[in-house]
């Protein structure tokens, strides 16, 4: 039996370019950095070594309505920004509520509620706690808000792995619609921890760019003079369903989810295993999973890339060696167009991997991979071709097909195949 | 020394405007929280949260139960 295929319907986001999906991404081949100074009143307090970060560009305070704010933490008001344009997106299909299911990842959870809450303790004693502190702050929040507000029934499920956390939602949603669990899923990441504590320990690793006079280039993936991520906020939300239901209506459908692959390191809890076998693996299992023939169809990858010293030239390896691999052709690899998205949008952790899908499927869809800015000089070691400034035209004629990277720290790696017509 | 009721159910209403998103024009003393505008236990504690913020007063949690109406929590805040 030949596996059910799982197509994309609907796309949802807010992120540090934009409040909706379009004007994100006519940002992102225009090549604008998401990257500010931060707005918040904190900035210049507690010796922090950082002082901006991407947030959001239409804050959720313009967005949702009063007690929407109240009740749930950022991290849900984010997916619910997305997930009802998604929905939307994809015509708010009329399925039963018990044919429908949410997969919200997130690699923080509500951080800012559980934060602000310890200081009301702490300053002003439990009395003053609210009654929502705990169902605010808890990881699963958004799988809720968004399945309560779709009236979804088919299950609300969390998976937590960092930064692989928004890819591992649409791993696990296209394997639920395959199982027949569900005729559609709303499934991506959310994240919204940007916060002195995060910051603070971030920076404490050595994981995020100090570049406070020049935010907007501070985020460099694959630059010989990258210092590390920029923290990001935000969401990205797809609905995915089985083929049979969108021609049904006619509905509009951006591509297929073709293949899904994770593994794990087993090595550290924060480096990636310097070896690559496992990034390697884990898309070798999407690249396997999509079907043999379709590996030489490839023309796009949008990388992890999060602009760390030791990760990026370890991914562009995994990523060359995958590839050739799983073809048999010793030149796919050169003849990929690599995109680090993050050199515009900062670093959305949980969320990450969501939206870049998000990009990876429209880079498809308008055969034209988002450019990478702020190179400037591409690393030596990096033995894969990178879009630089501009955006690069891919093949105009065919089916096309892209692969989406997203690792988190723990050693978790999630690799997503996305085809177009 | 006793509050303003007018002061206290204004600054009331619009802590329920702000947790419920109902129309403040159908926050009126006589209504009951519970029957009249749909607010649950949780939601009723999160007002009597920011009531005691805003209000500086305490409203044991013994008490919460005898709030049944609008009038009655303003009556409480005001005398407390």
């Amino acid at each position: 039996m030949s596996p059910v295929p799982v197509v994309v319907t609907g796309l949802g986001a807010t992120t540090p370019l934009g409040g909706d999906v379009p004007s994100t991404w006519r940002a992102l081949l225009a090549g604008e950095s998401g990257v500010r100074a931060l707005a918040n009143s904190w900035a210049e307090d507690y010796g922090l070594p950082v002082n901006f970060a991407a947030q959001l560009k239409v804050p959720a305070k313009a967005v949702l309505s009063g007690p929407e704010l109240r009740r749930a933490d950022p991290s849900a008001q984010y997916a619910l920004i997305a997930a009802r344009e998604a929905w939307a997106d994809a015509g708010a299909p009329a399925f039963e509520p018990e044919r429908v299911a949410v997969v919200i990842g997130s690699g923080v959870g509500g951080v800012q509620t559980m934060l602000n809450g310890w200081d009301t303790v702490r300053d002003r004693g439990a009395r003053r706690l609210l009654p929502l502190t705990v169902p605010m702050l808890m990881s699963n929040s958004p799988a809720a808000a968004v399945a309560i507000d779709l009236g979804a029934r088919a299950g609300a499920h969390t998976p937590v792995s960092a930064c692989a956390s928004g890819a591992e939602a649409l791993v696990l949603a296209a394997r639920m619609i395959r199982q027949g669990l569900a005729d559609a899923v709303v499934a991506g990441g959310t994240e919204a921890a940007i916060h002195p504590l995060t910051l603070g320990a971030f920076a404490k690793m050595r994981a995020l760019s100090t570049r406070s006079d020049s935010p907007e280039t501070a985020s460099r993936p694959f630059c010989v003079s990258r210092d590390g991520f920029v923290m990001g906020e935000g969401a990205g939300v797809m609905v995915l369903e089985s083929l049979a239901s969108p021609q049904g209506r006619g509905a509009r459908i951006y591509g297929a989810l073709a293949g899904v692959g994770s593994s794990s390191d087993a090595y550290d809890v924060a480096p990636p295993d310097p070896s690559g076998q496992g990034q390697r693996r884990a898309m070798r299992a999407a690249l396997a999973d999509a079907g043999p023939a379709l590996a030489s169809s490839i023309v796009h990858v949008n990388a992890h890339a999060t602009a760390t010293p030791v990760g990026d030239t370890i991914e562009a390896e995994a990523i060359s060696q995958a590839l050739t691999e799983t073809s048999g052709s010793p030149d796919l690899a050169e003849r990929v167009w690599v995109s680090a998205t993050k050199s515009m949008i900062g670093h959305l952790l949980g969320a990450a991997g969501a939206v870049e899908s998000i990009f990876t499927l429209l880079a498809l869809r308008d055969r034209l991979a988002p450019p990478t800015t702020n190179i400037e000089r591409l690393d030596p070691a990096v033995s894969c071709r990178v879009v630089r400034d501009t955006p690069q035209p891919l093949l105009e004629q065919g089916p096309v097909a892209a692969l989406n990277n997203a690792f988190g720290f723990g050693g978790h790696n999630m690799a997503l195949v996305f085809t177009a017509e | 020394m006793a509050k303003d009721k007018s002061e206290v159910l204004e600054g009331l209403i619009e802590i329920i405007v702000d947790e419920t998103g109902l129309d403040a024009a159908a926050i009126t003393p006589d209504k009951s929280f519970s029957d009249d505008l749909d607010i649950d236990s949780l939601s009723m504690m999160t007002i009597v949260t920011l009531a005691e913020d805003r209000f500086e007063v305490e409203i044991p949690d013994d008490s919460v139960k005898d709030l049944s109406t609008v009038a009655s929590a303003v009556d409480f805040i005001a005398n407390a």
